[in-house]
């Protein structure tokens, strides 16, 4: 029961942050890509309750940050005016999960105060605000090269397992050799193969393509097994001597029993896909700037001093931590069921 | 036996006489140059990281950065310009003269001087050195300086002390040239130079002994990837007012740590004694506890580096650069350059990418080069309304989207190439791409590896816009022909112009050719002016800004006197001393 508990919890997580990162735009306050240029390296907004009177608000407020004159990144707070945090706001434009046009965001300040409520960066970006929406970048290239992997996978696994023989055998061989690949320096070789000037979008399917085709190699060889152990059942036979036809066999009697497996891969491979996209943006072969996404904001944390002075950088690590956790505790939970529906 | 013995003792005895770096006594005759320092005091062992190894010691053919840091210090030049006046002033040369027509200069050499291997130094060695720098075969990257007026200098040796260098026209403030050519010993390397070996002399694996020259300090050991160690040269030719032969120094150790922020660490954990040429954003993180570290942080101010944004203008081939080549239209508008100029936020980038330290440009002089830049020079504030009012006064227009569009409808679409391993150009080029969107423009940054952007830059043309740094070198205006003589080449904007391709280029040419040969500092300073002005109104290069010089080093150094002009803390590194009561 306490398992259970467990499952669900992580299902509402993940669902909540999906949804955060798919409504970037309304969650965020601020434009993405906005710099403000008087706040690099901002730490996080301060939320207060008590005012300087000793009131309790209800509402948080914050105060108006003020660059000191004298250093780059400090700042203070100056206390003469409070500034309440507003819900359904009016602010940046942006298309509510990239269609519709928009300007309402789920919470802000009135002008000239400023919410930054993960800091923000070097050039005075929200961090929040690019954490949501470089997530859209991350998590969508996870997901949709888990797909590629098990459309492949399912594919290659499916059709060498049925027919067997010297397809299985020539699949199986050039599987290993997918798997013997260290991924990453093909990757590496991949992305200096390609020209330079590509945009934001070629960037990214590109790398959804190459990351999705690198990885079928490990589920091409689970749905084999499972193909291979399900033709030799004795229902499939019997439907085999029926007439039924290896198409009909395939789709009516073999492939609905990798589901389970498919499942449990797919939660599997999207956590180290988004990875997959964190490391090789980390490293500069990710969507250029300005564009967000997770590696690439990590990738600022190469800089010693980054790294030494400002903590909040470090939070894109910690919702890659949150959405890695909450998959792998699904994955858990569906191979746990798929182990004790098979014994 | 007896004569093995024997000859084992001389071995034994050559040894230890090349081994001692005690500093020796003063010769009669020996015309010692007397440095002003404050009086140190001896002993002690000199820590300095660098990024990266050096390539080789040979001070002809060096042209990497490190290896010249390292062979600054091995050897010495005739006439020496002053970091921290930024003047000319004798080195090995005792004096020199300049005929009436600006074309003779007569040098006397200092009597009785010594290599680091104890052989004595004099004309010969002068004249052979020179031979070696004009010497096509050897390859020198300071060959080009050598040549005045098409001819190359011609060296001549009077006497035994006595050197002349005939010029094929008068040269402004050519005594600055003999900076930085290090003398070479002949007796070492002439065998080498005669079979044509002499690019090979004097690696990094070549034996201590084998090397030997006129600076403070002289090779102990290289251990490849960790350290170069340098030792005292016992003959140098400074001493200081109380007659005591420098340098102070028994050691000068270059440690190789990779990066600037491998620099930093090993500086903030006292591995290192001197840092010099690290970021804004380390400086802060550093002078937050200088104090209790016991190290000064310095801020030179401006570098005499100018940074820019340069457009492609060069010829291209249709073929295979012809999307290229289409946008060249705007790029060669001098309105749309003057509006991209207009709506950069250089205060912006000056707080962003150096943390408030260092000067916004709006020509190719530093205002730290208070001897030429040009006082006179606008400096009109960002103006995103007169950039548009530029545009559209160009035949530019804005889409209902926003997009700005040519005459023909084209969107402004381009990219931006910038080095990735300077964090500084690129987070600019970030910083220009967001300026510029603010136009309508479609701005995309591509970092790529530096000898990438090198090599489109200069051989293959193909990119639209990069962002470069040039100067710092030297703050006299000669340097810089290369970079505005239409036929120079770092012309960057358009390079191999047989004959000027505008008329402000014709004219940059003829000013820059005629401070060239005018003696008189004032003249040079007007002609000189009117170059920056010209620059400034056709913009071939966008200035952007240039970096303070940041240096930092342990409180319990004495002499620390760090300069503007590279090599930035250690050119007077003879008289560095480690101060009474701190443990060497």
């Amino acid at each position: 029961m306490m398992a259970r508990h467990k499952i669900l919890a992580a299902v509402v997580l993940l669902v909540t942050l999906h949804l955060a990162i798919l409504f970037a735009g309304f969650v965020a306050p601020a434009d993405p890509v906005v710099q403000n240029r008087d706040f690099p390296f901002a730490p996080p907004t301060r939320l207060h309750f008590v005012d300087l009177r000793g009131h309790l608000h209800l509402r948080p407020f914050v105060y108006q940050w003020t660059p000191r004159p004298d250093a780059f990144n400090e700042y203070e707070e100056s206390r003469d005016r409070e500034y309440p945090l507003q819900f359904f706001v009016s602010g940046a434009a942006y298309r509510v999960a990239g269609l519709v046009p928009s300007r309402v965001h789920l919470f802000g300040v009135d002008a000239p105060a400023q919410i930054f409520l993960a800091g923000t960066d070097s050039y005075g970006r929200d961090q929040f605000s690019r954490i949501l929406s470089g997530g859209q970048i991350s998590v969508a290239a996870g997901i949709l090269a888990t797909l590629i992997s098990l459309v492949l996978g399912t594919l290659i696994g499916g059709v060498a397992g049925f027919w067997g023989k010297w397809i299985d055998e020539s699949a199986m061989r050039f599987a290993e050799l997918f798997m013997v690949l260290p991924w990453l320096y093909v990757l590496f070789g991949v992305r200096a193969f390609l020209p330079l000037h590509l945009s934001s979008v070629q960037t990214f399917l590109l790398l959804i393509a190459v990351i999705g085709t690198i990885g079928w190699a490990r589920p091409a060889r689970l749905i084999r097994g499972i193909v291979l152990s399900a033709k030799n059942q004795n229902y499939v036979a019997a439907s085999r001597g029926f007439g039924a036809s290896n198409v009909y066999l395939l789709r009516r009697h073999v492939l609905p029993q990798t589901y389970g497996v498919l499942l449990t891969q797919a939660a599997l491979l999207v956590p180290q896909y988004v990875l997959a996209e964190v490391t090789l943006s980390f490293f500069g072969l990710g969507l250029s700037e300005p564009t967000p996404s997770w590696g690439g904001l990590l990738a600022t944390l190469q800089q010693y001093n980054v790294l030494v002075s400002y903590w909040w950088m470090f939070a894109p690590a910690v919702a890659l931590a949150v959405v890695s956790l909450g998959y792998l505790s699904v994955a858990n939970a569906f191979h746990e069921r798929l182990q004790s529906s098979s014994s | 036996m007896h004569r093995m013995g024997c000859l084992a003792t001389l071995l034994l005895a050559c040894g230890t006489s090349f081994a001692s770096s005690v500093p020796q006594p003063a010769q009669r005759g020996e015309e010692v140059l007397v440095s002003d320092n404050a009086v140190g005091r001896y002993g002690g062992s000199l820590v300095v990281a660098q990024r990266s190894e050096p390539k080789t010691l040979n001070p002809v053919t060096a042209a990497d950065a490190p290896s010249r840091e390292v062979i600054g210090r091995l050897t010495a030049d005739l006439i020496h310009i002053n970091r921290a006046s930024q003047q000319t002033e004798p080195a090995l040369a005792k004096s020199w003269t300049i005929s009436k027509d600006g074309r003779q200069f007569t040098v006397k050499l200092r009597h009785g001087l010594r290599f680091s291997d104890g052989s004595a130094f004099d004309a010969e060695d002068v004249v052979f050195s020179f031979k070696a720098y004009l010497d096509e075969k050897v390859h020198s990257p300071q060959r080009d300086l050598l040549i005045v007026g098409g001819k190359p200098i011609e060296v001549q040796e009077v006497d035994a002390y006595t050197v002349r260098f005939t010029l094929a026209q008068p040269y402004a403030a050519a005594e600055r040239i003999f900076d930085g050519l290090a003398m070479m010993p002949r007796h070492l390397v002439e065998r080498a130079y005669k079979e044509d070996k002499f690019a090979q002399v004097w690696t990094l694996t070549t034996a201590p002994s084998e090397i030997a020259g006129m600076g403070p300090f002289r090779l102990k050991e290289y251990a490849p990837g960790q350290k170069l160690v340098l030792e005292r040269n016992p003959y140098y030719w400074k001493v200081d007012g109380s007659k005591n032969r420098l340098p102070y120094l028994d050691e000068l150790v270059f440690l190789f740590v990779g990066n600037e922020d491998a620099q930093t660490i090993r500086f903030q954990a006292g591995d290192t004694d001197i840092i010099s040429r690290f970021s804004a954003e380390n400086y802060a993180l550093l002078s937050k506890e200088a104090a209790s570290r016991g190290t000064e942080l310095i801020d030179l101010g401006p570098s005499l580096e100018y940074n820019f944004l340069v457009f492609n203008l060069n010829d291209l081939s249709p073929k295979n650069l012809g999307k290229i080549a289409a946008k060249q239209g705007w790029f060669q508008d001098l309105k749309f350059r003057l509006a991209v100029s207009s709506a950069i936020d250089r205060q912006g980038i000056v707080k962003l990418v150096y943390a408030g330290r260092g000067a916004p440009l709006w020509g190719n002089v530093s205002p730290s080069n208070k001897f030429w830049v040009d006082q006179t020079l606008p400096h009109p504030p960002r103006s995103l309304d007169k950039a548009r009012e530029l545009l559209k006064s160009a035949g530019f227009s804005w889409r209902n989207d926003g997009r700005l569009v040519d005459r023909q409808g084209q969107a402004v679409e381009f990219s931006i190439i910038a080095s990735s391993s300077n964090a500084q150009r690129s987070k600019m080029a970030t910083i220009i791409q967001d300026d510029l969107s603010q136009l309508g423009m479609d701005v995309h940054v591509v970092p790529l590896e530096f000898r990438a952007v090198v090599d489109r830059v200069f051989n293959t043309y193909d990119y639209e816009a990069s962002i470069m740094g040039l100067g710092g070198g030297d703050a006299d205006p000669n340097p810089e022909m290369n970079v505005w003589l239409s036929n120079g080449g770092t012309h960057l904007w358009h390079l191999g112009e047989t004959k000027p391709a505008t008329d402000w280029e014709a004219q940059i040419d003829q000013l820059m050719q005629k401070q060239l040969v005018q003696l008189k500092y004032k003249e040079r300073k007007h002609l000189y002016d009117q170059v920056q002005e010209i620059i400034a109104a056709n913009v071939p290069y966008v200035f952007i800004a240039t970096p303070n010089i940041l240096v930092g080093a342990k409180k319990k150094i004495g002499n620390f006197k760090p300069a503007i002009l590279d090599p930035n803390t250690l050119w007077n590194v003879e008289q560095l001393y480690f101060l009474p009561g701190s443990p060497p």
